[in-house]
């Protein structure tokens, strides 16, 4: 896929220029500059993604897998093309391991609901823990209530930190799978992957990881994990929304039923009975999003170009500045301080809602998620309903998280 | 900043911090709870009915500046009223935070209701008007009786 997809050619060591990249900082809102500090929950498309969605809609569009024309094999080519990238990416062992789904929430379900009804059966034990999304508990709580597993929880510590030694005493050998995130959206928190998968292997659990944040902050290798099931998004790796990845060990995808029915997901049907296509295919019925798949494509490449341990670096000096900034506002309590945390900072203002602080800082350009992250019990844990929370991507600086201390100080103004 | 002073007016901040009936009034004939999934808040109205009349009102709950002030108010505001008028107040006071033609409406002219006036300002700003209205959806919830839980969504 080249074309106009091309990667800008500044200085992979000087990141703090890719802002330049990303049209939309351009633009103002309240006639102020866009300090963007909500890339956990969807990042923004630096210029080389829109231009490889608009290549696809506009030079190369038809559908795949199916047209014997010029069009349909160029997007096919294209899209299959996406997938040995996201291979290498995330170094799969085959392309075949790679299943395209519209988001990492589908991926998870898809696991819950295939995986789950073909291989788990009543009283076994499923694992999650405290700092999961929504999106890694409802799925299993549907699974719970339709065939009868159990769900047992990992605490976390008053820091955040994911606690090894009781995941150790709550496995055993009822424990027949473990899901839990690689890195929590609403604290940051970075799990330790490789003792997880360690440990449940040594059960004879398989593991999925959700690992739509961990993706984004640094180089994910699942051969190296040895984990069973990896998830994540195209929309916080800086491509489209709409399309996200389901990683699986092939011969264990190979023994799951379809997720959904439908075309392009068969060998053969008669109205008796339907042959189902080998994986991926088989887990990918209807058409998918085609130009998602262009999108994403382009997003790795503009990540690789840069590198993933330049990424990595970039967050966390942003990440320290951050912490030492916002330690100087007293009112401020931080919500979750975990050894290991990518590029995310959560935390509370003494006495002000943090609907309160996400208005006021809105006005002041200043974009965060506030509220609750689609982690309601792990807010219940910290006895709190939500949390501000500023997380970095490739466009911001140091002035980014100036800004957002300007404007705390705002906050405090008004609220006195 | 003026802007948002229009929205954080000093009675709003007071009424968020130091909220009025706040709590369960005694001999309470009808409640109701109210949530707003998107940020996870939860507000309780209890009312005291004798006949037609709101006799005593109170809330309880956990909320941003908007919606506790917004209940606090409302509550100092429904205390002794019919519960026609109740029905009327919020009506009008959904148009007060949604419709921008409503700030210069001579219809508003009730003394009593004057002092909303000061949570218009939520009006500009469109993912802050459930905050302000979660409170009367709950009351109204409370009075019709019909539904004991309600949800801004």
């Amino acid at each position: 896929m080249q074309g106009p997809a091309a990667i800008s050619q500044s200085s992979p060591r000087n990141i703090a220029c890719r802002r330049a990249d990303f049209p939309i900082l351009a633009e103002r809102v309240y006639d102020k500059p866009i300090v963007f500090l909500d890339s956990a929950a969807s990042a923004q498309k630096p210029q080389c993604v829109i231009d490889a969605v608009n290549h696809c809609y506009s030079q190369e569009y038809a559908n795949i897998h199916r047209g014997v024309y010029w069009l349909s094999a160029r997007a096919t080519e294209a899209y299959e093309k996406a997938r040995a990238k996201v291979q290498r990416f995330i170094n799969a062992a085959s392309e075949r391991e790679v299943v395209f789904t519209k988001s990492a929430t589908e991926a998870i379900n898809l696991v819950a609901s295939s995986y789950g009804e073909s291989h788990l059966s009543a009283g076994d034990e499923v694992i999650l823990s405290e700092l999961e999304h929504h999106a890694n508990i409802v799925p299993w709580q549907f699974l719970r209530d339709r065939i009868g597993i159990k769900i047992k929880v990992v605490p976390v510590d008053d820091r955040g930190n994911f606690l090894l030694d009781e995941y150790e005493k709550l496995i055993s050998s009822r424990t027949q799978f473990v899901a839990l995130t690689h890195t929590s959206n609403a604290l940051g928190t970075v799990t330790p992957a490789e003792e997880i998968v360690r440990l449940a292997h040594a059960h004879g659990a398989h593991v999925l990881l959700d690992g739509a944040q961990s993706i984004v902050h640094s180089s994910v290798d699942v051969q190296a994990l040895d984990v069973d099931f990896y998830t994540f998004s195209g929309h916080k790796l800086y491509g489209p929304s709409g399309i996200g990845v389901l990683y699986g060990k092939a011969d264990i995808l190979s023994s799951m039923p379809p997720y959904q029915g439908g075309g392009d997901m068969i060998r053969q049907v008669t109205f008796e009975k339907s042959e189902f296509a080998d994986i991926p295919g088989r887990f990918e019925a209807g058409t998918p999003h085609i130009a998602g798949a262009y999108g994403l494509s382009a997003a790795i490449d503009y990540l690789t170009e840069i590198g993933m341990e330049e990424v990595a670096a970039h967050e966390e000096e942003l990440l320290s500045y951050a912490i030492a900034r916002l330690k100087e506002i007293n009112s401020l309590r931080f919500i979750g301080m975990a050894d290991h945390k990518a590029g995310i900072v959560s935390f509370e203002l003494d006495g002000v809602h943090p609907h309160d602080v996400g208005t006021i800082l809105d006005r002041e350009g200043v974009a965060v998620r506030v509220g609750h992250h689609c982690a309601q019990p792990l807010m219940d844990r910290f006895g709190i309903t939500g949390t501000v929370r500023a997380s970095f991507g490739l466009y911001n600086d140091k002035s980014d998280v100036d800004a957002l201390a300007v404007a705390l100080g705002t906050v405090q103004e008004i609220f006195g | 900043m003026s802007e948002l002073r229009e929205l954080y007016q000093e009675v709003i901040l007071d009424h968020g911090k130091t909220p009025r009936n706040f709590g369960r009034p005694d001999g309470a004939t009808s409640e109701s709870i109210g949530h707003n999934p998107l940020c996870g808040d939860t507000v309780t109205v209890y009312l005291r009915l004798r006949g037609d009349i709101v006799e005593d009102v109170g809330f309880e709950g956990r909320g941003c500046a908007i919606s506790i002030a917004s209940a606090s108010m409302m509550t100092e505001l429904l205390k002794g009223k019919r519960l026609k008028e109740v029905e009327a107040m919020f009506e009008r006071f959904h148009q007060l935070v949604t419709d921008d033609k409503a700030a210069g409406n001579d219809d508003f002219d009730d003394e009593d209701f004057d002092k909303l006036m000061v949570l218009a300002g939520v009006r500009e700003y469109p993912m802050r008007v459930k905050c302000a209205t979660l409170p009367w959806h709950t009351m109204n919830a409370a009075v019709l009786g019909s539904a004991r839980e309600v949800t801004t969504e």
